[in-house]
């Protein structure tokens, strides 16, 4: 019970500055108002996610490494309040089809390669 | 991996490794903690409502969806707040309570992995009003969350609030 509070707490802890530092990573080199650093960070966990998900679903990752991973890194390594913040920014400071195209990226993107994750654990198992 | 398209006049594309203070090694330190701490807590309190509140298969992901939604609520506010009333708060307090733990607490990678999941459950129909429905709960919110905190603290609505990392 404790330890999986604790599993959780360690992969939070892990995954938001290994989404933070990624976002100074990527704007240290590409210099433009699309958030590029966020979609990598969001692109990254929902591929990993989708791969951790079928390998629970096939019994090849157990409930603990499924709460460190999943719900602890995974869930923070991605996000949805700076997504929509950035969204937000960039539509308020007229960038509206920019706006529009980062989100329209995201999701798809995002759901693509929740799909090509688990077809990877699907192939693997 | 400078896209040509998105390099715009105003912001101009420059060389790698220049000098910026948000970059400078050694105060980087306390942010990434920050970072660090605060998304640990957001990821066990999105973790607690998800014990309250356990959906499986092609339930619709309601944790989830309430969990992103409240999270951009807050965000907008919290980034409001600090911009224009606390900016030299805005630095360690925004990485703490917001890339940390909001941006811990709410996930993109549930969301779509929910998504794949109500997909591959036959259950579509779910699967794109769950789809559309976080996108326009998150855009309210975060819409909402820097109105309200416009008017409690009372910055014009042309004040820009930026930079949300």
């Amino acid at each position: 019970m404790l330890t999986d509070w604790l599993l959780v707490l360690a992969g939070g802890l892990i995954g938001a500055p290994a989404r933070y530092l990624t976002g100074v990573a990527v704007k240290s080199r590409v210099h433009s108002p699309f958030p590029f650093g966020t979609l990598t960070a969001n692109a990254a966990a929902c591929l990993l996610l989708g791969f951790l998900s079928e390998a629970v679903l096939r019994g090849h990752l157990g409930p603990r490494p499924e709460l460190f991973l999943a719900t602890g890194f995974c869930g923070a390594l991605s996000t949805w309040s700076t997504f929509s913040y950035e969204v937000f920014t960039l539509a308020s400071t007229r960038r509206i089809a920019l706006s529009g195209l980062y989100l329209a990226v995201s999701v798809l993107l995002g759901t693509a390669l929740s799909f090509a994750g688990a077809a990877v654990a699907s192939a693997l198992w | 991996m400078t896209n040509p398209y998105f390099g715009t006049a105003d912001r101009p594309v420059r060389p790698p490794g220049h000098a910026h203070s948000e970059h400078a090694p050694g105060r980087q330190y306390p942010v990434v903690l920050a970072v660090a701490v605060g998304g640990a807590f957001g990821a066990a309190a999105r973790y607690g409502i998800e014990r309250l509140w356990p959906t499986s298969g092609t339930e619709f992901p309601w944790p989830i969806l309430l969990v992103n939604a409240t999270g951009c609520l807050a965000m907008g506010a919290l980034l409001t707040v600090l911009a224009d009333r606390f900016p030299a708060a805005k630095r360690l307090v925004g990485a703490l309570l917001g890339t940390g733990f909001l941006g811990g607490f709410t996930t993109f990678s549930h969301y779509t992995d929910n998504i794949r999941v109500l997909v591959r459950g036959d259950a579509p129909g779910t699967a794109v009003v769950y789809l559309l429905v976080t996108v326009l709960a998150a855009l309210a919110g975060v819409t909402l969350g820097v109105f309200a905190a416009r008017a409690v603290v009372g910055v014009p609505a042309h004040q820009e609030a930026a930079g949300a990392h």
